[in-house]
């Protein structure tokens, strides 16, 4: 339980059909440890684990009528999420914490607490669908109801252990459904705005939250500045770090030219980041390590499926096969825009999730 | 479901007598103590009785007993009350953090601070205490009674090395008040805290013993309450409350009522620890309060075994109440020596008066067995099975 509307209206849910029910907030992230550090927000409000959330969830599990503990993970979470954050930018990806956060922490620690204390199932207020599929003898996670809302993007790394244990209530619910139930049950946070932005990094400045972060630790920030290269390999300038830059980034190259220049690629070994024309952002295959499959034991050769390569990404049709022990091929139809590596790959086959990997 | 309560620590459920005695101060005897008429008497009256029961549970004189909010406010009273730029103190990495806060706030404004350690048994070695002294050194505040383990401290020896001294003693005796005889003469303190909800009064009140001759300066600034040492209109019904407290434990302690609670968490102890492996108690060797064991299961985290303790019907806890929720291990297990992993796989169970045999019993065959599927559950665990075969 966030404190958020959702997994509030989940608990309200699942209570309201009779099942015995055990309020969790995971308190992962103290957000108050970085507040005014190298120019970051001094005060926190309304951020998930934040003292406010807290309020809120517990609130909520008072109203309802069921136990409530919070369940402190914060050492897991700066081990398993947020050094990862840090180094993968470092190394001139673009992490995902989130699916992280799911992998490690929601899907994991969270479901040993769960079995712990006799729960059989963890129930979240994620917006996808779990089923078990009798010909496939498989667990199945598929897209939700409102495909507006739909995170299994970064669900695509539960296994089928995991998946046998969870329980997604609004999988087959629309957000202003959730909201309006919410308010059924009288919650008071039924109109509380949602999340939007990684849930430790108040104000979304990521790279401040790295200098704040790496100050905190006593660390010095790496130096990885190095040569702006064009697609040809002409040195056009300087930039100050890789962990600047995204690829498909337009804005704050620090050079001017008469057409406008893109990053195309960042290179962690040599530090050059290559910058080109929005035509180079193109491209067809994609590779994919520490990959998941949750539909099928293996895909089938070549499988055709659709590939979506970021959470805001129209999954595009593609073709997956295996090209190493722990790798993915995609080969797509049509060149896609702006691959980023450190982002995952996941592989639809309609509405259900084939499964996924990290692009390298 | 059937629901028993064992972490007395944190609180104690207010005695049916004590509440009794203080019914009349919510309704028809409503006075202000300060008044000069009759309803101002008439709780005047109760004050004054209830400070008589309380001087007479801690050995001193009425007029030496302070009535405060609790036990953090007596114990900030004791250490702000004295303690000024340029002074330094003495305290221990043990305490409780009313204390340790308090001194913490205390460097902020210009005081040095020494915490003393404890060895593995918990114990504050005297000989640290003598040795740390300095010219400067203002005030000593050394608990009775660790919170979390039950351990007792040698309170006497170190009341010697401060008169000789001549330096200013505290004892946070708010875990050992009604648990062990207290005479502040023989401890030879200056100061001494209480809490009335740790010994079965309201939440919300607490009195600190404070040497008759010596001058402390308050923390609230108004009337001359408390003989100007805590300004305020009294908390009369809780002050009420913490007086027939102080008498009951008074006359229990007589009756050698503790020793009969030490037989009853010994049996507790005895009784889980005889179906659970790789577990011990912290403190052992030590002497402790008769209500208290703080066992440590290796390979499960304290806290989970708390939540599912709990949905079972069983109160415990992981330490101080105000612990929960936070990642730190007990800082007075990590004194003591317990690795953080070890620290945070401890469980403190407390008893009360109200404890029975049929609540030990309860606990003994609920814990093993709690302990054992989270063991089962335990990726700490199973690795370290594996390690081991």
């Amino acid at each position: 339980m966030s404190g958020g509307v959702d997994s509030s209206t989940v608990a309200a849910m699942l209570r309201a059909e009779g099942n015995n029910v055990v309020g969790l907030t995971m308190q992962l992230w103290n957000q108050r440890r970085l507040a005014g550090r190298e120019g970051m927000p001094e005060a926190v409000h309304g951020r998930c684990c934040s003292l406010d959330d807290v309020y809120d969830a517990r609130r909520v599990a008072q109203q309802i009528g069921i136990p409530y503990y919070v369940v402190n993970h914060e050492e897991r979470f700066e081990r398993d999420v947020v050094r990862p954050f840090v180094e993968e930018y470092l190394s001139g990806r673009t992490p995902i914490p989130c699916s992280l956060c799911n992998n490690h922490l929601k899907f994991d620690q969270l479901l040993i607490v769960a079995q712990q204390i006799g729960a059989g199932h963890v129930a979240t207020g994620h917006y996808a669908r779990v089923s078990y599929d009798e010909a496939r003898k498989r667990w199945l996670l598929k897209r939700p109801a409102d495909l507006g809302k739909d995170q299994t993007y970064f669900l695509f790394g539960l296994t089928q252990e995991q998946l046998s244990r969870t329980l997604f209530p609004l999988g087959d619910m629309t957000k202003p459904q959730v909201r309006s139930l919410a308010q059924r049950y009288g919650l008071a946070i039924a109109e509380k705005p949602d999340s939007q932005e990684i849930c430790f990094v108040p104000g979304g400045d990521y790279k401040q939250f790295i200098d704040a972060y790496l100050a905190e630790q006593g660390e010095k920030l790496p130096d990885t500045a190095g040569e702006l290269v064009t697609t040809d390999g002409d040195v056009i300038g300087e930039h100050t770090g890789i962990h600047n830059f995204t690829v498909g980034q337009r804005k704050g190259l620090g050079v001017a030219t008469g057409s406008p220049l893109y990053v195309i690629q960042i290179s962690g070994a040599n530090k050059q980041v290559v910058v080109g024309r929005d035509e180079h952002l193109y491209a067809r295959t994609l590779r994919a390590r520490r990959t998941n499959l949750i539909s099928v034991d293996e895909p089938d050769e070549p499988m055709h499926v659709k590939v979506k390569i970021r959470h805001r990404h129209e999954p595009a049709p593609a073709v997956i096969e295996r090209s190493g022990e722990d790798e993915i091929l995609v080969t797509f139809d049509e060149p896609q825009r702006a691959i980023t590596p450190g982002q995952a790959a996941v592989f639809y086959d309609g509405d259900i999730v084939v499964g996924g990997g990290w692009i390298i | 479901m059937q629901r028993v309560y064992l972490d007395n620590n944190a609180t104690t459920p207010v005695l049916p007598e004590v509440l009794e005695a203080m019914r009349p101060y919510f309704g028809e005897r409503f006075g202000n103590a300060s008044s000069i008429h009759h309803h101002g008497q008439e709780t005047r009256a109760a004050v004054e009785d209830a400070r008589e029961s309380v001087a007479d549970l801690l050995g001193c004189a009425a007029s030496e007993v302070v009535f405060t909010s609790g036990g953090t406010e007596s114990d900030n009273l004791a250490i702000a009350g004295w303690v000024a730029a340029g002074d330094h103190v003495i305290t221990s990495s043990i305490e409780h953090h009313a204390v340790l806060h308090a001194c913490k706030h205390l460097e902020k404004i210009g005081c040095e601070v020494s915490v003393l350690p404890v060895d593995g048994r918990g114990l504050i070695d005297p000989e640290d205490v003598r040795h740390t002294v300095r010219p400067n050194t203002k005030l000593i505040s050394l608990m009775m009674a660790n919170n979390e383990t039950g351990v007792l401290q040698p309170v006497e020896e170190i009341g010697k090395i401060a008169a000789e001294a001549q330096i200013l003693f505290h004892t946070d005796a708010v875990q050992a008040a009604a648990k062990v005889p207290i005479d502040v003469r023989r401890i030879g303190c200056d100061a001494l805290s209480i809490s009335g909800h740790k010994i079965h009064a309201p939440q919300g009140v607490g009195a600190l013993y404070v040497k008759k001759g010596t001058r402390i300066e308050p923390l609230f600034h108004g009337g001359r309450h408390e003989r100007s040492r805590r300004a305020g209109t009294e908390n009369v019904p809780g002050i009420v409350g913490l007086g027939k407290a102080a008498q009951v434990a008074r006359e229990s302690l007589d009756r050698g009522d503790d020793k009969k609670m030490a037989a009853r968490r010994d049996r507790l102890e005895q009784g889980i620890l005889a179906h659970v492996d790789e577990a011990g108690v912290n403190g052992e060797g030590a002497a402790r309060v008769a209500n208290t064991t703080n066992i440590h299961f290796d390979h499960i985290e304290g806290e989970s075994l708390v939540i599912a303790l709990d949905l079972k019907g069983l109160a415990v806890s992981t330490g101080a109440a105000c612990s929960s929720g936070a990642i730190e291990p007990s800082h007075v297990l990590i004194a003591m020596g317990l690795r953080p992993e070890q620290a945070r796989a401890s469980i403190r169970f407390s008893l009360g008066k109200q404890s029975t045999d049929a609540d030990i019993d309860f606990a003994i065959t609920l814990v093993p067995g709690a302990v054992a599927r989270l063991r089962e559950l335990s990726p700490k665990y199973k690795s370290q099975v594996k390690v081991v075969s």
